[in-house]
């Protein structure tokens, strides 16, 4: 055996899932990608965000939760196993409402969130009091309040994966670049990884490989339903500090740049347009006007992992013990939960209940009637 | 501080620009950066480390002459050339944009 686990995938998922495997004391070996893969993790928008979440699943509501107290430890831990800077804060973060309407249907969403048990973290405030929360910028006209959640925060997402990928070698384990997989092969005791630049073995294989994990794990039967969806991001020059809150769709990295997002499109390359460009930054001036004059130095796009129900798949295979697969699409929000939590109990080969709201039998309706 | 080959011993300035409100000669085919080299501390510090920095590449790429022209914050001086009567005034750190 070439490890206790193999990973498949180096994305802010595999890499968080192999930092907490690192974290038990077994050995580790991730395996990522080509250089042309999609990539998700490079194109994050940073968010660790709980408002919203889940609001129609109590289980991932509290999954998000759970990581977002984590965070802050996690965060700290991190930081001093790598020299690299790690920008995370956790001020609670807003959710813009551009008109009544809006308004009314986050309300709403709070509402049924906390209906579900979560705590009422959330609260809806009017302009008058997003004016005060915000001394340093003029909002638009049409600017009605905002949702805020205590529990919000932002991290430098491309910070968090070289973190990640800095600490996973110093705590033992291995991270093989440009390697491919393309077969996992049940074998006794374990597993075969057959990958680019050779074959390795393991008794325990999580496949966390994005929106490749069904090519993955389709064939031993373990089913991942995931559906993808484009997203654009525009990203502005440094500016001195003006939002002092992140904000779903736009927020302010701790190096001054301003971030503005995302489109969601059902589209499957990764390029940009134009068009969206436009749709972005007009809601963002409709928020922030004086954004209009701020230098836009890049926009991206990258391709979100959704589960078909938008809520983490953590499965394990019913024939092939031993195989696991992670896919989700919140995976910098619950980067700590993976590591602290999914990453322990997979390495040691067994999800217990209180996962099982994240089984992949959820989609089996016929089994479930 | 730089002097411009531009700039013979005996040529007339073509026009006067303002740097950081002081009255400065300039000369025809000057760039905004050409000439924030001749003024002594005209320089902006760097949005990243809050290092002086002045203009370096002359070609557009290096950022580092970055000047408000004309109340126009993150101008690449290199790119413009000077204009009679032009306001050209060092940035400081991370732009502000207005309110």
């Amino acid at each position: 055996m070439d490890a206790d686990v193999i990973i498949i995938g180096a994305g802010v998922v595999g890499a968080a899932l192999a930092y907490g495997v690192a974290k038990t004391g077994r050995t580790v070996v991730v395996l990522d990608g080509g250089d042309r893969d999609l990539r998700a993790a490079r194109a994050n928008f940073g968010l660790v965000w709980v408002q919203g979440k889940g609001s129609d699943a109590p289980a991932y509501s509290l999954l998000t939760r759970q990581s977002s107290d984590l965070w802050p430890e996690f965060r700290n831990e991190l930081a001093n196993r790598s020299p690299l800077a790690l920008d995370y804060s956790r001020p609670g973060g807003l959710a813009f409402c551009l008109s009544e309407t809006e308004y009314e249907n986050r309300a709403a969403i709070n509402e049924r969130t906390h209906n579900q048990g979560a705590e009422a973290d959330t609260a809806m405030v009017d302009r008058a009091e997003l004016e005060r929360m915000l001394p340093a910028l003029t909002l638009g006209p049409d600017v009605v309040g905002a949702s805020y959640c205590k529990l919000d925060g932002h991290v430098n997402p491309l910070q968090l994966l070289a973190s990640l990928h800095h600490a996973i070698p110093s705590m033992g384990g291995k991270i093989m670049f440009r390697n491919p997989v393309e077969k996992i092969v049940p074998v006794a005791g374990g597993f075969n990884v057959i990958a680019a630049q050779g074959t390795l073995q393991a008794p325990r294989v999580i496949v966390a490989a994005g929106l490749a994990t069904p090519t993955l794990t389709e064939p031993l039967g373990l089913s991942v339903p995931l559906r993808s969806e484009r997203g654009q991001i525009l990203v502005t020059e440094r500016l001195a500090p003006i939002l002092p809150f992140p904000g779903s769709g736009l927020r302010q990295s701790a190096d001054g740049t301003i971030m503005i997002g995302a489109t969601n499109e059902n589209v499957a390359d990764i390029g940009v347009t134009v068009s969206s460009a436009t749709q972005l930054a007009l809601r963002a001036m409709r928020i922030v006007p004086a954004l209009g004059s701020a230098r836009l130095v890049r926009q991206w796009a990258g391709m979100r992992v959704l589960p078909l129900d938008k809520t983490p798949i953590y499965a394990e295979s019913l024939d092939y013990p031993g195989l696991f697969a992670a896919a989700c699409h919140s995976g910098v929000t619950l980067a700590a939960a993976h590591a602290a939590m999914i990453a322990p109990a997979m390495a040691s080969g067994h999800l217990p209940d209180q996962f099982a709201p994240f089984s992949n039998g959820r989609f089996n309706v016929q089994k479930c009637a | 501080m730089f002097r411009s080959v531009l700039e013979g011993p005996t040529a007339q300035a073509d026009m006067t620009v303002l740097v950081n409100g002081a009255e400065t000669p300039a000369w025809d085919g000057e760039t905004v950066a050409g000439v924030l080299l001749r003024v002594p501390g005209a320089g902006r510090t760097s949005a990243v480390t809050g290092e002086p920095r002045l203009p370096y590449c002359q070609m557009g790429v290096c950022f580092d002459c970055l000047a408000i022209v004309d109340g126009v914050a993150s101008t690449q001086g290199c790119l413009v050339p000077v204009k009679p009567g032009m306001r050209i005034e060092s940035q400081q750190g991370a732009r502000e944009i207005g309110r």
